[in-house]
């Protein structure tokens, strides 16, 4: 789709949450096959993060530059509640062009609920079908904002195989979590190490 | 992506599909139907007063789905995904409002015919009560869009935006329900021209509304 190779690079970065700075002077460039995990406490900033390199937010300061379509997966499912499972997962595997949405939903373990409204889905459930909306963009930067709360062992294997698939196809993956994921060669970071100085803190607010 | 958008929130909005979504026209009949027992069987009265009663019916009807109409998608982070496949805040507005309108305008203008036939408005005056009701709908959609998406981040948004659409919808009414006392077209006109101001202005505001929703 994109012409040259995907990348996402964060220069100089400073994020806030209301009146507080979260963090600043974050820079990174992942190349393709990069993956990167962010680790850092509850309201740390992982999330605040995450949607600025989305470019949902306007940073505070600095800049992201971005070569190449992106997922997003956070601990919003944007499935509708009402629908069965696979009609609301179908709206987007058509807005995306995907033709594999069965298989996808094979993978993910989830052909079985295909008929169960989402809002009866348990929290691990309703966060796979949020990864198999996410595998049916075929985009090829995933974020990933806590992808492991709420699964179980089994599943929790399959994300850390998916971003390695994923990563080993070329893809940049950046993942927000404070549980370890098992993908080799991947960067980690913790937010904390960004965040600025009490005094700092006071002379730039 | 347009169509398959408008094809979803349509089937969230629209009558007997969405969830509950009949209610607007349920209770548009409603008020209608209680109207002449509240005031009496007199034909003269109902005739007189009863084409401003079906608008203040349609006026209100329009202020039910709104609380469900933009902040659920926020909640839910769909417009986050539409926005990551590249899609402009306008058009999702845009496509919402046609949903929005195709959802209550064209039943309410269906359930005129038994509203009239219970309120005893007849020949002239029903002619100029359906149509204003079709060249008025999208305005009221347009308005009620607007408070939504606006109030679609604040806690107490549901009760406000009834509040906030009474007043916004006042030229509507004053002019669609005027044109029936007058019993002239003309108004009808002004009724046509606000609510297309209104329809052109809707997505650009609500768009900006839900942008501005998202750095809080």
């Amino acid at each position: 789709m994109q012409a040259s190779p995907p990348s996402l690079i964060a220069d100089n970065l400073a994020c806030r949450r209301g009146e507080r700075l979260l963090f600043r002077r974050l820079s990174f460039k992942l190349a393709p096959g990069a993956a990167c995990h962010v680790t850092g406490a509850n309201g740390a900033g992982k999330t605040t993060l995450i949607r600025a390199l989305a470019g949902l937010t306007t940073p505070y300061a600095g800049t992201v530059t971005r070569e190449g379509a992106l997922a997003l997966l956070d601990e919003r499912t944007g499935l509708d509640p009402d629908l069965p499972l696979g009609r609301s997962l179908a709206f987007w595997f058509g807005v995306d062009g995907a033709a594999e949405g069965e298989a996808i939903m094979t993978r993910l373990r989830l052909d079985a609920l295909a008929e169960v409204p989402v809002r009866y889905l348990s929290t691990g459930q309703k966060k796979r079908a949020a990864l198999a909306r996410v595998l049916g963009q075929a985009a090829p930067i995933w974020l990933l904002d806590e992808p492991l709360s709420g699964l179980d062992t089994a599943s929790q294997a399959l994300v850390s195989a998916l971003v390695r698939d994923h990563c080993a196809a070329g893809g940049i993956a950046l993942i927000a979590s404070h549980q370890p994921l098992d993908v080799p060669g991947m960067t980690s970071f913790a937010i904390e190490d960004f965040a600025p100085a009490e005094a700092e803190e006071e002379e730039d607010a | 992506m347009i169509a398959a958008l408008l094809r979803r929130d349509l089937a969230q909005f629209f009558p007997f599909t969405g969830s509950g979504a009949a209610l607007p026209v349920v209770f548009f009949v409603a008020v209608a139907m209680l109207f002449p027992f509240a005031v009496g069987p007199d034909a003269n009265i109902l005739a007189k007063t009863g084409g401003g009663v079906v608008w203040i019916a349609a006026l209100l009807a329009a202020i039910l789905p709104l609380e469900k109409l933009v902040a659920r998608d926020i909640e839910l982070g769909f417009f986050d995904q539409l926005k990551l496949r590249g899609m402009a805040e306008e058009a999702m507005m845009a496509v919402r409002l046609a949903a929005h309108w195709l959802s209550f305008g064209p039943p309410l203008v269906l359930a005129t015919f038994p509203a009239a036939a219970l309120l005893k408005i007849e020949g002239e005056s029903f002619t100029i009560l359906t149509l204003g009701l079709i060249v008025g709908t999208p305005g009221l959609a347009a308005i009620g869009l607007m408070i939504a998406a606006l109030t679609a981040s604040l806690r107490a948004g549901a009760a406000l935006s009834g509040l906030l659409l009474i007043p916004l919808a006042l030229p509507i009414l004053i002019f669609g329900a005027g044109a029936l006392a007058r019993q002239d077209q003309v108004s009808l006109g002004f009724v046509g021209a606000i609510s297309l101001g209104l329809v052109a202005l809707a997505p650009f505001a609500a768009g900006a509304a839900i942008r501005a929703a998202r750095e809080n």
